[in-house]
């Protein structure tokens, strides 16, 4: 993948297979640390302790099309080959955390990019709430879909209107925080 | 710079639109989201349909995504579904091509043949040109 972004995109993608109605997405530019650390947390279906042990093995899927899954497997090749890691934590009928960690300033790691089509992405399935929180150093942004709703007076925001100003929002502030880093 | 509040602008014409939707059957384009789609460039043509059907203003259309639709290496696929007509399948896509299917296909109501999927000789291709010949 050429952005971090897809890979998360990625993940929401499993989330919402899952029939999650809720993710958080939490990304975490700690610079000072050198870190970029980045959560998805569903409250979808879960995965059994069996299929967890073996998850990120590419030969182990749920999907019916083929017997290859690379999702998890690809997003934590680009984690070790940034010194970093990925762990995935699981609870039958509660819901799944996958944490993905990088050195920031290592020079195989690839940009985060453009994480507010990633989010408007995820938001296109009906039914989905989704809280997303960008850290970067000290500086912070929050996005929480059940305000939009709320103040849209509609839970149906799936619609290119809307999602296409959220996707200015999450732009304009991810640029604001950053500095214009983005 | 953007606020929430600034949403509010947009409710009422998002509730007429909701009120509006409820008795008419409105055409899908579903986009391909797994792992293969995503990796072959499938976000921007989420994107891109969703930029122009604003664009075009046309409000009786859904865009959706889904899951692998197991043709992984004629990613990104699009398919368009019009009441009450055969589904068509789009293969290779990129943003450009995504922009002329909604003009030309959704808006106009004419396939663009030469994205469609083909089989020729029991084998899925997409070359337009090899199937004219």
């Amino acid at each position: 993948m050429r952005e971090i972004s897809l890979h998360i995109m990625d993940i929401i993608e499993n989330s919402i297979t899952a029939n999650a109605t809720f993710i958080e997405v939490k990304i975490k530019e700690n610079i000072l640390d050198n870190l970029l650390i980045m959560k998805i947390k569903d409250n979808g279906k879960g995965i059994d302790s069996e299929t967890l042990k073996n998850i990120k093995d590419p030969f182990v899927t749920s999907r019916t099309t083929r017997k290859v899954g690379l999702g998890l497997s690809l997003f934590e090749a680009t984690c070790l080959r940034c010194n970093g890691y990925l762990d995935i934590k699981s609870e039958l009928g509660v819901g799944t955390e996958v944490t993905a960690v990088m050195e920031y300033n290592n020079i195989d790691r690839p940009p985060l990019g453009k994480m507010e089509e990633t989010i408007i992405s995820a938001l296109l399935n009906p039914g989905v709430d989704l809280v997303y929180e960008h850290y970067y150093n000290e500086k912070s942004f929050l996005l929480d879909t059940r305000e939009v709703k709320k103040i849209l007076g509609t839970e149906e925001i799936n619609t290119p209107d809307i999602l296409i100003w959220i996707k200015d929002y999450i732009k304009e502030n991810l640029k604001e925080i950053s500095g214009g880093a983005f | 710079m953007k606020t929430l509040k600034e949403l509010e602008e947009i409710r009422q014409k998002t509730l007429d639109r909701v009120n509006q939707r409820k008795d008419r059957t409105t055409t899908r384009i579903v986009v391909g989201m797994a792992t293969c789609g995503i990796a072959a460039g499938a976000r921007p043509v989420l994107l891109a349909v969703m930029e122009e059907v604003e664009k075009l203003g046309l409000t009786d259309v859904t865009v959706a995504q889904t899951g692998c639709i197991g043709l992984c290496k004629m990613e990104p696929i699009v398919e368009v579904f019009k009441p009450g007509e055969e589904k068509v399948t789009y293969v290779k896509m990129d943003a450009d091509k995504a922009r002329r299917i909604v003009a030309e296909h959704i808006r106009d109501g004419k396939v663009v043949d030469e994205y469609t999927m083909h089989v020729v000789q029991g084998k899925i291709l997409n070359d337009y040109k090899a199937e004219k010949e």
